[in-house]
């Protein structure tokens, strides 16, 4: 079977110039990464600022072009010029604000707008925006203005625009990072319905590692290169690995590690909270 | 320099069709010296909250007052009363705009009408007071990373030398690391200046580790105004307006349901563990 995205010894530079356009140097965001992801998983991408998962991340979409090395979505090259279009309708896109994201007037429009551009007849247009508004469960808004949505809410109106065009796989970078606790609960939920329902492949680029624990696959990247891979039970046992790469592991992973070095014989890791009460009761 | 809102409302767009309340009926007292947590979900009224507290927007009714005057009265100075109460934006790092980031920081001192030196000397300050390496002193602000750009927009405010210092989400968008830093940043500017720091956050257990009292938002009115223990123990009612208490809260509670002896208003990690080796007996 193709993978859904596959980069091979994937390299991207640019070229710092200062303020009058002399070349300073070349800074090299992504380092030699190799990486598949098979259709229908949950990935989740982890690193701290600037450690290059969002570079990554727009390669997937051929919004970056590699320097060196290739990248390939659903075995499309993406520096193909004829699969352009195939590529960006396949892998769609969501970013961290709603706000830069929304053009329609009320929320179908918007919803409609990508597949009305990709050329889809009238009839289908409005049958891929109830589904698409469904899945987010954002129907009940169809006729609203998006500018009276609540954060989470037009994120999801976002999700749904991309869905509208049924693609195989959503690439978010950070969608929770501007959202309450609410709004992050909402958003992630809609994607691990895409995910699971649907069988849309979702990557999940987050700063929040409590949205990581049900990923069936995580990468952790520093310096543009991937230096870590793992489920995220591997993952979160290495809590000081984790933390010298400026990340952390989610509050009650991170409680019983704590436990765990006073004496407390608990397995590792604990990602949730029902693993500790049942731990728990075990030493008792 | 205590902020008292008193009996305040605010709609917007009042006399309009589109008239709708943002603030009902707020009071609260910000005394002198205190490290608060303000939460609620979106359009729930917190910056509409915020924003009254140093006159960037005015009150339908209601009075809000700084060390005891009224700062809408005609001949207020509004001017003197913003370099007091210290407003740092969401993504306040969008808003740097000078060649080096240092001249970024004199912007607002020198605005106050102070002398070049004085100027200086204060952004040399307030860059170090946040922690802010002099090797990048020159540098443009747009090569540094997420976590130190904000870094020198707090210092930007910093330099005008609030009383109280108002943050919106100073962690939105930064790697754990860097929300750590930045949190530990405001604790130390707590502790060893004094300044009142009002701290608005989504992240429920950043709020728990470093204030010492929370105010809910809801729908525009004050829901709870208490000590962290006392506030988390309503979430219940906190789930149903959007918000949650940290995870070791809720840890707490089902070890009690699972039969452990264990006290449930806790809501940090250091508290948890220790109740945790208190009921295992160790």
């Amino acid at each position: 079977m193709k993978k859904m995205i596959l980069t091979d010894k994937l390299v991207f530079e640019y070229i710092r110039r200062d303020e009058e356009g002399n070349v300073e140097g070349i800074t090299r965001a992504i380092d030699d990464v190799n990486l598949s992801v098979e259709p229908g998983q949950f990935i989740a991408i982890l690193g701290h600022n600037g450690s290059g998962k969002s570079t990554l991340a727009k390669h997937f979409n051929a919004l970056l072009y590699p320097t060196e090395g290739e990248v390939y979505v659903d075995g499309m090259l993406t520096e193909d010029d004829e699969h352009l279009w195939d590529v960006r309708q396949e892998a769609g896109m969501i970013f961290q604000n709603p706000d830069n994201q929304i053009i329609g007037q009320i929320v179908e429009e918007d919803v409609g707008f990508g597949p009305e551009n990709m050329g889809v007849p009238t009839e289908e247009i409005w049958e891929r925006v109830d589904e698409s508004l469904k899945a987010v469960r954002m129907d009940k808004f169809r006729k609203s203005s998006p500018n009276h949505l609540s954060g989470g809410q037009k994120q999801r109106v976002s999700i749904a625009g991309v869905i509208a065009m049924h693609p195989k796989c959503i690439i978010m970078d950070e969608p929770t990072a501007m959202l309450d606790p609410n709004g992050r609960k909402e958003v992630i939920r809609a994607a691990r319905g895409l995910n699971q329902v649907e069988g849309i492949t979702v990557i999940l680029i987050t700063h929040y590692m409590e949205e990581v624990v049900d990923a069936d696959k995580v990468f952790v990247m520093d310096k543009g290169k991937v230096v870590m891979e793992g489920t995220p039970r591997e993952i979160f046992a290495q809590v000081d690995k984790l933390k010298a790469l400026k990340l952390g592991v989610p509050q009650v992973t991170l409680l019983a590690h704590e436990l765990r070095k006073s004496g407390v014989p608990l397995p590792n890791p604990i990602l949730t909270r029902k693993e500790l009460v049942e731990a728990l009761k075990a030493c008792r | 320099m205590s902020i008292i809102l008193n009996h305040v409302n605010y709609i917007y767009d009042e006399d309009t069709a589109m008239a709708s309340a943002a603030l009902v009926d707020v009071s609260l007292k910000i005394p002198d010296g205190q490290f608060i947590g303000l939460i609620g979900h979106t359009g729930s009224g917190k910056s509409t909250l915020i924003q009254h507290m140093n006159g960037l927007v005015k009150p339908s009714s209601g009075q809000v007052f700084f060390n005891n005057e009224d700062i809408n009265e005609k001949d207020y100075d509004k001017k003197k009363l913003r370099a007091k109460v210290g407003l740092v934006f969401q993504y306040p790092e969008h808003q740097l705009f000078e060649s080096d980031c240092f001249k970024d920081v004199c912007f607002g001192p020198k605005n106050l009408g102070l002398s070049q030196k004085e100027v200086e000397l204060r952004a040399y300050e307030a860059l170090k007071q946040v922690g802010f390496d002099d090797d990048y002193f020159y540098q443009s602000p747009f090569d540094l990373s997420g976590g130190q750009k904000r870094r020198v927009a707090i210092a930007g405010v910093l330099a005008m030398k609030p009383e109280i210092l108002i943050l919106d989400e100073p962690t939105a968008g930064l790697d754990p690391k860097g929300r750590e830093d930045i949190l530990n940043l405001i604790s130390d500017l707590h502790k060893t200046m004094g300044i009142t720091i009002i701290l608005v956050s989504h992240s429920m257990e950043d709020v728990a580790d470093y204030v010492e009292r929370i105010i809910v938002m809801n729908k525009g009115r004050v829901a709870f105004d208490a000590e962290p223990r006392e506030v988390f123990s309503h979430y219940k009612e906190l789930e149903e307006i959007g918000l949650a208490a940290p995870q070791v809260t809720y840890c707490m509670q089902e070890l009690k349901a699972a039969g452990f002896d264990v006290s449930t208003d806790i809501t940090t990690l250091e508290e948890a563990k220790k109740e945790i080796l208190k009921a295992l007996g160790k």
